[in-house]
């Protein structure tokens, strides 16, 4: 924030220390940063969104009802019938939905000017979705084939026996480690990668802007490109959100499917 | 010159990923014009491939931060 506002003699280009923006509290683990006070807007947010729009159900929808019903279609149709399959899907499609619209809202908090930071630039917030996902794949696995049956159903059936340990093996490692990991880590780098590329290109734009000479061109160009690279942000922001979405969908039809 | 060589890696691992998602992109474009009406199909594979391509991109630009220090 106050690097754009300071006239500036030597241009430092932004780090990771732009991302830690506590409120009010202690500077330590229990302050009050910016990214939770914006997840307590985003969940208003949506939950008021929803209540307003689907309060007075009308069989021909109005404006408000017919966003929410393509949002609600796109996940239910589009994400959880496809994934899951038409039988089991019904009972994921609130968490597949709350999962979709609470990081869509918070994507998109990362460009609308208020609120100008993606919540999930900070690791803690994607760690905690994808720590949702991971258990609940996890455990509906488990109760449709016991314990025993669903590590049973990791290795692919057919397999010659000389060959089961290694591929157990390598399906444990990808269930209990990397699809988490990258799940979480995937979210975090997008928003975190894209909201730094706009902040380098705004502050480098300021810097050359008030640099004088022929940088100020360079400077306004930059500028354009901050704009360009914003519009762009807003794409990834909303594939990111349905990329998480398919991916949650993706583990919960694959532990839940009849075999692999 | 100054700098840090952790983002010359990341540079690095970007490569990979992105041939990766280029060659998924075309065999998507491909297939949709082949046969449009497949469209719904094919898309959440792409997008699929795609994430999981892109992820080591991804651990590309978080290690690079992390070696930075």
């Amino acid at each position: 924030m106050s690097i754009v506002a300071a006239a500036p003699t030597d241009y430092t280009a932004p780090g990771v220390e732009e991302f830690w923006q506590p409120l009010f509290g202690t500077d330590g683990p229990w302050a009050v940063t910016r990214p939770i006070l914006l997840m307590v807007v985003a969940t208003g947010l949506v939950v008021w969104w929803l209540l307003a729009t689907t309060k007075k159900k009308a069989l021909v929808p109005g404006r408000g009802q017919m966003g929410t019903e393509a949002v609600y279609g796109l996940v239910r149709n589009g994400i959880a019938r496809d994934l899951i399959g038409s039988k089991e899907f019904m009972r994921f499609v609130p968490l597949l939905f709350a999962l979709f619209t609470t990081i869509l809202v918070n994507n998109f908090f990362g460009v609308i000017p208020p609120f100008s930071y993606p919540t999930f630039s900070r690791i803690g917030f994607p760690i905690a979705l994808s720590l949702i996902v991971w258990v609940v794949f996890h455990v509906v696995g488990m109760r449709k084939h016991g314990f025993i049956g669903y590590w049973k159903s990791l290795v692919p059936a057919g397999l010659p026996k000389a060959m089961i340990p290694a591929i157990f093996f390598l399906e444990l490692i990808t269930d209990l480690f990397t699809r988490p990991v990258t799940l979480a880590l995937r979210l975090f780098g997008n928003m975190f990668a894209g909201h730094i590329l706009i902040v380098l290109f705004i502050t480098g734009g300021w810097y050359m802007l008030n640099s004088g000479g022929v940088l100020v061109v360079a400077g306004g160009v930059t500028w354009i490109f901050a704009f360009v690279m914003t519009l762009f942000e807003l794409l990834v922001e909303f594939l990111q959100a349905y990329v998480f979405t398919l991916l949650a969908a993706l583990y919960i039809g694959g532990a839940v499917a009849d075999e692999h | 010159m100054t700098g840090n060589i952790a983002i010359l890696g990341y540079g690095l691992s970007a490569i990979g990923p992105g041939i990766g998602v280029g060659l998924i992109f075309a065999a998507y474009i491909n297939g949709v014009a082949r046969q449009p009406e497949a469209r719904g199909m094919l898309q959440p594979i792409a997008f699929l491939g795609m994430a999981i391509t892109e992820a080591l991109a991804i651990f590309g630009i978080a290690l690079a931060f992390v070696f930075k220090g």
